[in-house]
């Protein structure tokens, strides 16, 4: 049937970014992290592309147009050239071992499918599963920055929580455009901010570890 | 329409966002400066005059009602004096070599700009929008607190961005679940976010979704009031960014974020089968302000610990927000408008003081008053009054959140007074040493402008002996709108 057609490849795509999600949580190698990422931003783009389509809602192909440009593209390229130029293609220390992450990960998917599929009982089956799985990106987001020390690697996870985000925005049908282009708008923001930070630390130490800074706590003598 | 010659609304965002269009092509700081000053007074009459249109139709984007007015009124206030200092407070950064003029190219479009963010945000009847706003706002604050690209100053930016940009993902999951629970109801598109049409219609949503919003909508924006576990980010963006920065931070920016939180409680209010959001809110302002009180014993900086002292102050307005009702509301009404003009007072006076002493660290810091009388009882008197001393405003507001929670939930108040007098202790022990006793440290006169921080002063003082009748019959109406 049409419908469970519609259904599927919208619960393949949305799956897909869980997936992707977690094989971003044990990439420990800084190139390798942000090839995922690319990879991440294309699955959303196909994602809200499919959303689009099937909403019969033709301004998301402007918002799946930008996921694929300038976060598939654009901020990988990017970043590449700012990894080498900083010379710190080296492994990621991560805080907690990759096996606990993974355990935590999908500890997070899990509740996030509880919690979801419950609240929603009565919404819309397609934007209600939707929602589960974009929370679930969220929250893996938000892993993903915990346990990570190195800038870089946390500007990604930012980045990954923020996919999510669009990902339930296009799910729930009919939402402003407003709000997409704002989302794509602020993410622009966020990196060009995020541009400016890299270089300004660059500009200060020869390392974009958190680390380094945790070092110069105000408080401390 | 109205008797007004211009648009309020209009101009309370066009000039900051014009302002800032022409701040940002001008070099030279001094012009800039003054143009600041210019433009935030504008703003401020403009904020003003909203008071004198007569009708107000909500419009899809934007709308006044009795509630913002307060918030623009005062932000827009604090807005100008906040200018006004920072006009002599960075002259002398420059001079002493601290700031480097290239660094400060952009501060005063910023500074605009973070107006116009926090206007909007008020003024915008669209929740989406009202997102938007806050994001802009922000951004520009983790900038200006990254100027003096210190390694200090760079932390607490990254860590101000790092936890306010998860905070501000929180909050738009939230508004997207809201906008998924109104959708049945409202219809789609763009109705379906526009703040007065869902609070008509939010008694028949989901109530477990909009349960589930509030949550994260109350996690995400209460990231930004600073409300504890969240805090992190406050005390370092605090003490590391330039002064102004930190008294808009603690005087404005925190109460958007806490206006925020308030329409969609309100929201949830309306709603019979949801789950009531006041103990929420009350559990997270009383952590906030027990934990900000011991925190505020150890402090060695003198920023940071005025901004645990925020911290504790953002946990006894949520609390009064969240116990409800006309009484508790109107402390909390009254709370936050007092402590955004004493906080921003002390750290006009804090920020003279440390460019005098030339360090931020409390021990180096002795005998103001004899040193320095004015700056030195300028921050006693501001001291006094956010520590809850009569006869100034706070101690009232805080004598009613007291007294109201006394009548209706005694045990709470128990927790709520141990909090205010551990931080009364912990305030006037530092006070003793900041301001009396052999002076330390540099004695040399100092180039400063009294005049905001007293006109604030004053008006706390003022308001603690005598609140004129129109504003008591204004807020007690918004107390009631709040329920």
């Amino acid at each position: 049937m049409q419908h469970g057609l519609v259904f599927d490849i919208a619960h393949l795509l949305a799956g897909g970014l869980v997936l992707v999600s977690f094989v971003m949580l044990y990439q420990d190698r800084l190139y390798a992290l942000l090839n995922v990422f690319a990879l991440h931003a294309f699955v959303l783009a196909l994602s809200v592309a499919w959303q689009a389509y099937s909403q019969e809602a033709y301004h998301l192909f402007i918002t799946a147009a930008l996921a694929l440009s300038f976060k598939a593209l654009f901020i990988p390229i990017a970043l590449h050239r700012i990894v080498r130029r900083l010379g710190i293609h080296r492994e990621i220390e991560n805080v907690v071992g990759i096996g606990l992450t993974m355990l935590a990960g999908m500890g997070l998917v899990a509740l996030s499918l509880v919690v979801m599929l419950r609240v929603t009982v009565e919404a819309d089956p397609l934007a209600r599963e939707d929602l589960a799985f974009a929370l679930s990106v969220v929250l893996l987001g938000l892993l993903m920055m915990v346990t990570r020390r190195n800038a870089v690697s946390q500007v990604v996870g930012f980045m990954s929580l923020e996919n999510g985000l669009i990902l339930a925005a296009t799910g729930a049908k009919g939402m402003p455009l407003v709000v997409e282009i704002s989302v794509a708008f602020s993410i622009l923001i966020a990196f060009i901010v995020i541009g400016i930070f890299l270089f300004r630390i660059r500009e200060r130490f020869d390392t974009v570890d958190v680390h380094a800074l945790d070092r110069f706590r105000g408080e401390q003598q | 329409m109205n008797a007004l010659p211009f648009d309020p609304v209009a101009s309370v965002l066009l000039i900051p966002l014009g302002g800032a269009a022409i701040l940002a092509l001008l070099p030279g700081y001094r012009v800039t400066a003054r143009l600041n000053v210019l433009a935030a007074l504008l703003t401020l009459l403009s904020a003003l005059s909203l008071f004198f249109v007569e009708t107000r139709v909500p419009g899809t984007y934007l709308f006044i009602d009795d509630l913002n007015i307060v918030f623009i009124v005062l932000n827009s206030f604090v807005g100008f004096t906040t200018s006004v200092f920072s006009a002599s407070y960075i002259s002398h950064e420059l001079e002493t070599g601290r700031l480097k003029p290239v660094y400060l190219r952009f501060y005063h479009a910023m500074f605009q700009v973070m107006m116009f963010g926090m206007n909007l945000a008020l003024v915008a009847n669209n929740i989406g929008l009202m997102w938007v706003a806050i994001e802009l706002a922000t951004l520009t604050t983790v900038l200006m607190v990254g100027i003096y690209r210190t390694p200090e100053a760079l932390e607490a930016a990254w860590k101000y961005f790092i936890l306010g940009s998860v905070g501000i993902a929180l909050a738009l999951f939230g508004t997207i679940l809201v906008y998924m629970a109104a959708r049945p109801v409202v219809g789609e598109g763009l109705d379906a976010m526009v703040w007065t049409i869902l609070i008509e219609h939010a008694a028949n949503f989901d109530p477990a979704l909009i349960n589930l919003a509030f949550v994260f909508l109350m996690l995400g924006y209460g990231t930004k009031v600073g409300l504890a576990p969240l805090h992190a980010w406050l005390p370092d963006a605090h003490a590391e960014g330039p002064t102004p920065i930190s008294a808009v931070l603690s005087g404005l920016l925190l109460n958007v974020a806490l206006y925020a939180v308030l329409r969609f409680k309100l929201l949830l209010a309306a709603n019979p089968e949801a789950l009531a959001p006041g103990p929420l809110m009350v559990t997270m302002g009383l952590t906030s302000l027990v934990f900000a009180a011991f925190m505020l014993y150890r402090r060695r900086d003198i920023k940071r610990m005025f901004a645990y002292s925020s911290i504790e102050h953002m946990g006894i307005i949520a609390f009064a927000f969240g116990m409800g009702g006309p009484l508790a509301n109107f402390a909390g009404l009254l709370h936050m408008v007092m402590h955004s003009l004493t906080k921003s007072a002390i750290f006009f006076a804090v920020g003279h003081i440390s460019q005098v002493k030339d360090t931020q660290k409390i021990a180096d810091i002795r005998g103001l008053t004899v040193s320095h009388p004015w700056l030195g009882w300028g921050l006693v008197l501001g001291v006094v009054a956010i520590a809850g001393l009569p006869p100034l405003g706070i101690f009232m507001s805080e004598f009613l959140v007291v007294s109201s929670t006394f009548a209706r939930v005694p045990w709470l108040a128990i927790p709520l007074v141990f909090g205010l007098l551990v931080a009364f202790g912990a305030l006037l022990l530092h006070l003793n040493g900041l301001a009396f006793g052999e002076p330390k440290g540099s004695t040399a006169p100092v180039q400063a402008s009294y005049v905001p921080m007293f006109a604030h002063l004053a008006l706390v003082f003022g308001a603690g002996i005598y609140l004129p009748p129109p504003l008591v019959g204004w807020f007690q109406h918004i107390a009631q709108l709040l329920g």
